[in-house]
């Protein structure tokens, strides 16, 4: 898996936040990469910058977020400092994104037909031949919606390809926006929580689609979400986030078998399961940080069981334990 | 088990009414909640789970008096609540309370955590005076693990689970026999969701509360309930204690559920998605079995004929024409 070439990496990558008046560190030293054809998970609670790193791939952050430093390279070539228009062409080209609420992405007064042949249209390259009349163009690149929509497995794809958005289901439209993400066959796909707002059963059918796109198209995909069941279920690796650091970075089954970081494993133990029969699931106590008054040290310290001396004075550098494994916390920095 | 249940609910239904315009004909109604049953023993906790739009939260606005059903009866504590005058009432209030989803949208945002906490004590006559009122209200947060310090604060100067726990103390505050909690954890993270069940647990115990828990979340419903009632288009489709009907589930729609939770193991087998396309209208219920359309073991009987209720088992009630189809291999 390593020496397939990196589709996205990210260094060190410092954003921040105004907030009433001044600025405040949002991500500290994010660091991610994500290999061709590979699913990376990246878990955290709300508030603890899964997003904000995400959107900071495609230029997208909100206006009162700026990045300070870092790297973002995609397909290596650095993003960070890109003009406007040429971020335009990556984010109309290599990336896809999907977000948790679908019918804020979708054009009420267009079919979703349309909306997805409008894509083959402004892009003439994507419909073969060099000249067509614009009858004909029309007409192809609507055979190509309908196309797109059945790779998204939505049955009878001609028939709903007529139809508005509000005529369909949440899953629908959720598969809707996936389709009109894959046209371009972008290199990567970035998934913000996209199965939050669908029911269980219809949640499962959205994940198995993704899990067979991936097989089908090789679609490398970050898939950010807060339920440690569909990162197990889908992730090849995953990045643990606390309060706008990575805590841990490593392959899904070592972190699930052996999680190093205290808060991961609590995380872990947390999450009441249909499996555990009545084991007893562990609460974490206290809360969040806020970001605008964070606690000195180790952001997690006043939470941490485990927690010791250098905790509440320095922040834990990032220490690699072994390829593709890596961990912020004093325990192990002490250990070795 | 033989006595009084201290909440039995027989052939609830509530149907609200659509118009689409004074040229519209024939008036059509959503029907939320179309002839569901169940009891629930004293001290005992009752999860009914169901996804949206199954009726579940419809069921615990009708508990509550919030809403009056189109017919069946509610009978807590052996008296039928819907005959009740307004003292009755009152009196009703003091042993039922509700807890809602969001804990914003439950607290004023200009009012005190105490204004918010003592309210209820003054309006149900619990508390004779400002000074027993305080009272109670700083007994309440120190109850739900909160500093009462916070009682001075405004919603907005609270975390979010924090604010979970003031809406618990505020129900707790009237001292009440039974609460009704519909999703008490869905708006929160799920560190802190862990810390609000195990609250939730220690209540029970030292206060000899009966819940009922309405939520769509089958793993929290599994570690909390005694007894779960999984409901489907606005009626209870299977109901058994909690360990046999997540270990041995009867109904297809239950095996659907439960094989839709993504498993937290890398390990485990992958879910499959054996429900298929998404929820009916309840406006236009499919005939027969209202879980036909999506379930792939249907028959031309299921599309056909309404199956009942049916104990199939003891304490273990199912409504399907194929019980155990699905779990059958």
């Amino acid at each position: 898996m390593i020496d397939r070439p990196a589709v996205l990496e990210i260094e060190d990558l410092c954003v921040e936040v105004g907030i009433s008046g001044r600025w405040v560190p949002a991500l500290n030293n994010v660091g991610l990469t994500i290999h061709c054809g590979e699913v990376l998970g990246l878990i955290g609670e709300s508030g603890s910058g899964k997003s904000l790193t995400a959107l900071s791939v495609p230029g997208l952050l909100p206006g009162n977020a700026r990045v300070t430093s870092g790297s973002i390279r995609l397909m290596g070539e650095e993003l960070l400092g890109k003009r406007e228009h040429e971020l335009n062409k990556l984010r109309s080209r290599s990336v896809a994104f999907v977000f948790q609420n679908p019918t804020t992405y979708l054009n009420p007064v267009l079919t979703v037909g349309r909306q997805i042949a409008e894509i083959f249209e402004v892009s003439p390259e994507l419909l073969g031949p060099a000249w067509m009349s614009k009858r004909e163009k029309r007409r192809i690149a609507w055979e190509k919606a309908v196309e797109c929509l059945r790779l998204v497995k939505i049955p009878d794809p001609e028939r709903i390809a007529s139809q508005y958005p509000f005529e369909l289901s949440g899953g629908m439209q959720q598969r809707t926006v996936i389709a009109m993400g894959l046209v371009r066959q972008p290199h990567l796909m970035i998934a913000d929580e996209i199965t939050t707002a669908l029911d269980v059963t219809v949640q499962a059918q959205i994940l198995s689609l993704l899990a067979e796109l991936r097989r089908s198209i090789n679609m490398t995909l970050l898939l950010i979400t807060h339920d440690m069941g569909i990162v197990a279920q889908l992730a090849d690796r995953v990045a643990v986030m606390y309060s706008g650091s990575v805590i841990e970075y490593a392959d899904v089954r070592s972190l699930f078998r052996t999680p190093k970081h205290p808060y991961a494993k609590a995380l872990l133990e947390a999450v009441p399961t249909l499996q555990a029969g009545d084991a007893i699931f562990r609460p974490i106590p206290g809360g969040i940080p806020a970001i605008t008054d964070p606690p000195p040290g180790c952001r997690y310290h006043p939470r941490c069981s485990r927690a010791f001396t250098p905790c509440s004075v320095t922040v834990p550098t990032p220490l690699p334990l072994g390829p593709g494994r890596m961990v912020a916390c004093h325990l192990y920095q002490a250990t070795s | 088990m033989s006595d009084t249940p201290l909440l039995q609910v027989r052939g609830l239904v509530k149907w609200f009414p659509i118009r689409s315009g004074w040229l519209d004909r024939k008036p059509a109604s959503v029907k939320a909640v179309d002839g569901v049953n169940f009891r629930i023993q004293g001290g005992e906790t009752f999860g009914l789970v169901g996804e949206s739009g199954c009726g579940k939260t419809t069921v615990a606005t009708l508990v509550v008096k919030l809403l009056k059903p189109s017919s069946g009866e509610i009978r807590f504590d052996g008296t039928n609540t819907a005959g009740l005058n307004a003292a009755a009432v009152k009196e009703f209030r003091k042993q039922v309370q509700i807890v809602f989803q969001d804990p914003y949208g439950s607290l004023d945002p200009r009012q005190t955590m105490l204004s918010a906490l003592t309210e209820p004590l003054f309006a149900l006559g619990t508390a004779s005076g400002r000074a027993q009122a305080v009272e109670r209200a700083r007994q309440a947060f120190e109850m739900v693990g909160l500093d009462p310090e916070l009682l001075r604060r405004l919603p907005h100067e609270l975390s979010g689970g924090q604010r979970q726990r003031v809406v618990i103390a505020r129900a707790l505050a009237v001292e009440p026999r039974l609460i009704i909690l519909d999703e008490p954890t869905s708006s929160v993270d799920v560190s802190v969701q862990a810390q609000i069940l195990a609250l939730l647990e220690e209540l029970k115990r030292r206060q000899g509360l009966t819940y009922l828990l309405i939520s769509h979340n089958l793993a929290v419903v599994r570690h909390m309930s005694d007894s779960v009632a999984v409901m489907y288009l606005g009626r209870i489709v299977e109901s058994a204690e909690s360990a046999t009907l997540f270990s041995a589930p009867l109904h297809p729609y239950t095996a659907a559920l439960i094989s839709a939770i993504p498993v937290p193991d890398p390990d485990a087998p992958r879910l499959a998605a054996l429900a298929q396309g998404d929820v009916s209208s309840p406006v236009n219920a499919p005939s027969g079995c209202r879980y036909h359309p999506r379930c792939p073991y249907a028959q031309d009987v299921c599309r056909r004929d309404d199956p009942p209720l049916r104990e199939l088992r003891p304490e273990h009630h199912v409504a399907c024409h194929f019980p155990g189809v699905a779990t059958r291999g």
